[in-house]
């Protein structure tokens, strides 16, 4: 007699009636209430068997311990640094967990992060009043330099990075653009101009038709498409990348040069 | 002298019409479009988000902030005075209070969630609109809600009851005119805001209570397809 009144990864909106009877049981996203399930927020419902999931589509980034996350460092504390990981709560990042190097106290803590520097870091602690601690000390954290920042829908994260990061990884290599995907919805990109501007709107047709079937092969097409050639930017690149490694040299040669007239 | 006919034309029990929108406002985290008759609300959504002034956080679970505002323009040709009025105060809290029975707030403490809701053009109702606007900009927001809130007004002009008043029929001058703006929780027939100008007699409001349900469930049912349709156009690839 327990009746489903939704379809498997339908929409469903606050106060809706999901199933009737008391065999199919409620999980996140919906309640019971008497002999009816209802939603009670805005998601894509998903049937398990008995169980009805969801999958939110919107909302702000909850803190969850262990994600990598984007953040902007916003303020410089006596121990640490306060960092803003777009949430409603801001992190703290200790001076223990910020380097590998010993940091002495009443260091100048903004030769390692200063205002406004982005970094990639990992969540290690949430209380549940939601103060949140961060740490630099894993594999891949760093501290972001150039590229740009973009935002996008938080819910839509895990279909930009694809199973085991295809997603990302299809676009990585279509526009030859380093990109970092923080969980928290902040991505960073660093690429030749042309190309980060496709990488983007790459990213922002993923978070559009994320709830769509086919979506792999739609980004592939696009992609195919809007290519952009890399030869003769790689060339470049490498040119580049020779100067800055000459100039490099030569300062360092400069620097020993100093030091040896001291 | 009796009052026979709407001054429009509609049903007793009938809504001036409605169209609904969520998800208008791109950089809010949800926002929401209500249109009754010639009365438009816009609602956003900003949050949750760090409260400040910290001394308003609370630790038991986030704050519901609502702000009600009409446009200068908005009204039927007097410039509405900007900024906070006493009616505006008093619309910002009650909505609020409209507001917050069904809204969870539990998972964010010391956090505060933002609803401005602006008003471009009013012709009565607008308190309702408002808040039909800020439910389908919660939703859209991702906030957990046990269920929508619809809000429309009734009352009684001369001798007959009568849904979702407009102006003209607020300042009817051939008898008696009450207006008592409605918020229900459309599923359980919990009534969330219950204001009154004019007189009434006590059998009337039971009747009207009773005679609002129908349309606030249809309303609820207009916010919801919103919410749904939003999500079709993105997939055509209109939004944005």
């Amino acid at each position: 007699m327990s009746k489903l009144l939704v379809k498997d990864k339908d929409i469903i909106v606050p106060g809706q009636v999901v199933a009737e009877g008391m065999d199919y049981l409620p999980s996140h996203g919906t309640y019971r209430k008497d002999d009816r399930i209802i939603a009670d927020r805005l998601a894509l419902v998903m049937i398990d068997g008995k169980v009805i999931k969801s999958l939110p589509l919107t909302g702000a980034y909850v803190p969850k311990r262990n994600d990598v996350v984007i953040g902007r460092v916003m303020d410089i504390l006596m121990s640490g640094w306060r960092i803003d990981i777009n949430s409603a709560y801001s992190a703290v990042l200790p001076l223990q967990d910020a380097s590998f190097d010993y940091i002495k106290k009443g260091d100048n803590l903004t030769r390692y992060f200063d205002l406004d520097d982005y970094v990639v870091t990992k969540i290690t602690n949430v209380t549940s009043q939601k103060l949140v601690d961060v740490s630099m000390k894993a594999p891949g954290l760093k501290k972001l330099q150039g590229g740009r920042i973009i935002k996008v829908n938080t819910h839509k994260v895990p279909r930009i990075i694809g199973k085991q990061g295809t997603m990302v990884s299809m676009i990585k290599d279509a526009t030859g653009c380093r990109i970092t995907v923080g969980q928290n919805g902040l991505i960073w990109l660093n690429g030749e101009p042309e190309q980060e501007i496709l990488a983007v709107k790459a990213i922002r047709k993923v978070e559009d038709e994320a709830h769509i079937q086919g979506l792999t092969d739609r980004i592939k097409d696009f992609l195919d498409k809007n290519k952009i050639s890399m030869k003769e930017e790689k060339v470049e690149e490498k040119q580049d990348k020779d100067e800055q490694l000459k100039e490099e040299n030569v300062e360092q040669k400069q620097d020993k040069g100093e030091q040896n007239e001291l | 002298m009796s009052y026979k006919k709407r001054l429009d034309g509609r049903g007793f029990d009938e809504t001036r019409p409605i169209e609904a929108k969520a998800g208008v406002i791109h950089k809010a985290n949800g926002s929401g479009y209500f249109k009754i008759g010639n009365t438009v609300a816009y609602a956003a959504v900003y949050g949750p988000r760090e409260m400040f002034p910290r001394s308003q956080q609370n630790p038991k679970k986030g704050v519901l902030r609502c702000n009600y505002n009409m446009m200068p323009f908005s009204g039927a040709g007097d410039r509405v005075r900007p900024g906070p009025s006493r009616r505006s105060k008093e619309i910002s809290y009650v909505t609020e209070k409209a507001l917050l029975p069904v809204v969870d707030l539990s998972d964010y403490p010391n956090a505060v969630v933002d609803v401005f809701i602006e008003l471009p053009q009013t012709d009565a109702g607008s308190r309702c609109a408002g808040i039909c606007a800020a439910s389908i900009a919660l939703a859209d927001a991702g906030i957990r809600m046990r269920d929508m809130i619809a809000a429309v007004s009734v009352g009684k002009v001369d001798d007959k009851l009568v849904v979702d008043l407009d102006y003209a029929e607020e300042a009817y001058e051939g008898g008696d005119v009450a207006d008592i703006p409605v918020a229900m929780v459309p599923s359980t027939g919990e009534i969330t805001l219950l204001q009154g100008d004019g007189l009434i007699k006590k059998e009337d409001l039971k009747n009207a209570l009773e005679l609002v349900k129908k349309p606030l469930q249809k309303i609820a049912e207009i916010q919801r397809k919103a919410l749904i349709e939003s999500y079709n156009l993105e997939l055509k690839g209109d939004k944005k």
